[in-house]
């Protein structure tokens, strides 16, 4: 009875989490949803428009834009799932080592965060993604490399609170090792923050990922991915303006849905922040 | 900010450029491709073994790690960044003959920018959760959503390919030219910059100041127009300054878009045929641009807020 309430009193919430499963459920069953192979090249049926047989049209390679539109969910929502996990466990866990232990390592990792902050993000990420090759992997790298100073300085503002509590004292008069006290009692008291952060922060990840991959920094043919998806349409702007519409408007349905769940587990765990 | 930390700023600067640099250097060293090879190939030479040698000697690749930055710094400081291996010329001619057009299109984004957000973002703070605020609530959700390579595709198709009001090829810099990527630009930055509008205008809708004034009789239009927005504008300055710095440095996407020949395509394309030096040159122009804007947006805030100058 009390899970029910709780999916009632948060309707937001429910709306988006559904919401959220069911792009999730695209991802994983894509290839029960798709009606065709999304790498399969149909030279005959190249550039057509939207029809019975292709719903969407197809791509210069006759590829079925619909069943690349859906496999290019399952790239999207892996990537970016992958990506806000290692931004998220690195910020935290330098965020945590600075705020804990302070002095020179606390100097060293705090002045790197404040390097990449003091610079756009995108030009540091592009030229990495590009020097060290385009694909996916190095897109979500050199995306990390720039983002990772969000969560430590915040994990970094927290530690330094929770460390003044008198059971840290405590558990270290008792004799509690670092690492203990480190993992059972720091960590929990900062995790919703950190957690409401991250959940914030998808629909953004997912949104730079795809400005990689257009750029030709990220996914590389003929992986479906939907910001390359753009790329390759946008030599047909003229002949086949159905490339560009449905890749553009599944990034923008996955982001506002992410960015709406983020919105709300926030309302929902921490009422306080506005 | 007195003279003791504006010393101590400088000296940060100069810390994370050195940073920087040194961080772009390492990765164009560790990177996979090889320069002299790609550089042949696209002269249309046949790269053998002796002429891949020869070139690289040429370009100094055959040195240590630390010697090559040493020299590429020294040069730097002596104002030579070096020769770009794909446009034949030195590299900061090249990012000079870039850079303005860049600027140019920055402005009038934010130009756009301001025009848009700072009346949307004053009146949904003022009809603060009525239909108006809802309403711009909306627009600037799908705004933050929507990413600026597919709006930027969707006008050009629209007014370029459609209506052919403008030259879908680019490559000119005249003002019709430079509309279209600049409202690209400005429709994705209003999003935000509404949003942080409202903010900062609710922020002081709610001091007791407000409420005082209220008590005291005093029109809702003379509170908004003398107490509020003046105050308000301190925060709405600074994110404004802030913004030009994020947008010259995320010219990137509509450049290539619309063939705008600014720093952001030329990086790009740099990128792409690893014209190091060249790489090295923008990301370090870059970096100075962006703090030196942040640097003068800290300073004016004693000329916008003389609070700060009599606390000091």
């Amino acid at each position: 009875m009390k899970k029910k309430n709780f999916f009632l009193e948060n309707k937001q919430f429910t709306i988006f989490f559904i919401l959220a499963l069911a792009v999730a459920g695209i991802a994983v069953f894509a290839p029960w949803i798709a009606p065709k192979d999304p790498l399969e090249a149909v030279m005959m049926d190249s550039l057509k428009a939207p029809c019975a047989e292709y719903p969407l049209g197809t791509d210069k390679l006759g590829r079925d834009l619909l069943s690349r539109v859906i496999y290019g969910t399952r790239t999207s929502l892996v990537m970016t799932l992958i990506l806000v996990a290692v931004i998220f466990v690195i910020g935290t866990a330098l965020g945590i080592i600075a705020g804990y232990f302070g002095g020179w390592i606390d100097e060293i990792i705090m002045r790197i965060a404040d390097m990449m902050i003091s610079f756009p993000g995108l030009v540091l990420a592009i030229a990495i993604a590009g020097m060290l090759g385009p694909n996916l992997t190095n897109a979500v790298i050199a995306i990390s490399a720039v983002s990772w100073t969000k969560y430590a300085r915040l994990a970094r503002s927290m530690v330094l609170k929770v460390k003044q509590n008198l059971y840290i004292e405590a558990a270290k008069v008792n004799g509690t090792s670092t690492l203990k006290i480190l993992w059972k009692h720091v960590l929990p008291n900062m995790l919703t923050t950190m957690v409401v952060t991250a959940a914030a922060d998808i629909g953004t990840m997912m949104l730079e990922l795809a400005s990689l991959s257009f750029l030709g920094f990220g996914a590389t043919a003929p992986t479906p991915e939907w910001g390359l998806m753009l790329n390759e349409g946008r030599t047909y702007m003229a002949k086949a303006p159905w490339l560009m519409i449905a890749p553009g408007i599944a990034i923008v349905i996955a982001v506002v849905i992410f960015n709406m769940l983020g919105d709300s587990i926030r309302d929902v765990l921490d009422p306080k922040q506005e | 900010m007195s003279k003791k930390q504006l010393g101590k700023r400088f000296i940060q600067i100069v810390a994370v450029l050195f940073g920087i640099s040194f961080l772009t250097f390492m990765l164009t060293y560790l990177s996979p491709g090889d320069p002299a090879e790609i550089m042949l190939t696209e002269c249309g030479n046949l790269p053998t073994p002796e002429l891949l040698e020869q070139t690289r000697h040429e370009l100094g690749l055959d040195r240590p790690f630390l010697v090559q930055y040493g020299s590429w710094l020294t040069g730097v400081l002596t104002g030579d960044m070096g020769t770009s291996y794909a446009f034949k010329m030195p590299v900061v001619q090249k990012l000079v003959s870039c850079f303005w057009p860049t600027l140019k299109m920055s402005l009038l984004a934010l130009v756009m920018m301001v025009a848009v957000s700072i009346p949307l973002g004053i009146l949904s703070a003022v009809y603060q959760n009525k239909w108006p605020d809802y309403l711009v609530r909306g627009i600037t959700f799908i705004g933050v959503s929507v990413p600026s390579f597919w709006l930027g595709l969707i006008l050009l198709s629209i007014f370029g390919v459609q209506l052919r009001w403008i030259n879908v090829a680019g490559g000119t810099t005249d003002f019709k030219a430079m509309v279209l990527p600049a409202a690209t630009l400005a429709l994705a930055m209003s999003a935000k910059y509404t949003r942080q509008v409202r903010n900062a205008v609710l922020e002081e809708l709610h001091q007791d100041y407000v409420t005082g004034a209220r008590m005291r009789g005093i029109r809702e239009g003379v509170i908004l127009w003398k107490h509020v927005l003046p105050n308000a504008m301190l925060p709405i300055v600074t994110l404004l300054g802030l913004s030009l710095g994020s947008l010259l440095g995320g010219t990137a996407v509509v450049e290539i878009i619309y063939n705008w020949p600014g720093m952001g395509n030329m990086a790009v394309r740099a990128i792409s045929c690893r014209d190091y030096p060249l790489v090295q040159g923008y990301v370090l122009w870059i970096a100075v641009l962006y703090m030196v804007i942040n640097l003068l947006v800290d300073l004016s805030y004693q000329y916008l807020d003389p609070r700060l100058k009599e606390g000091k």
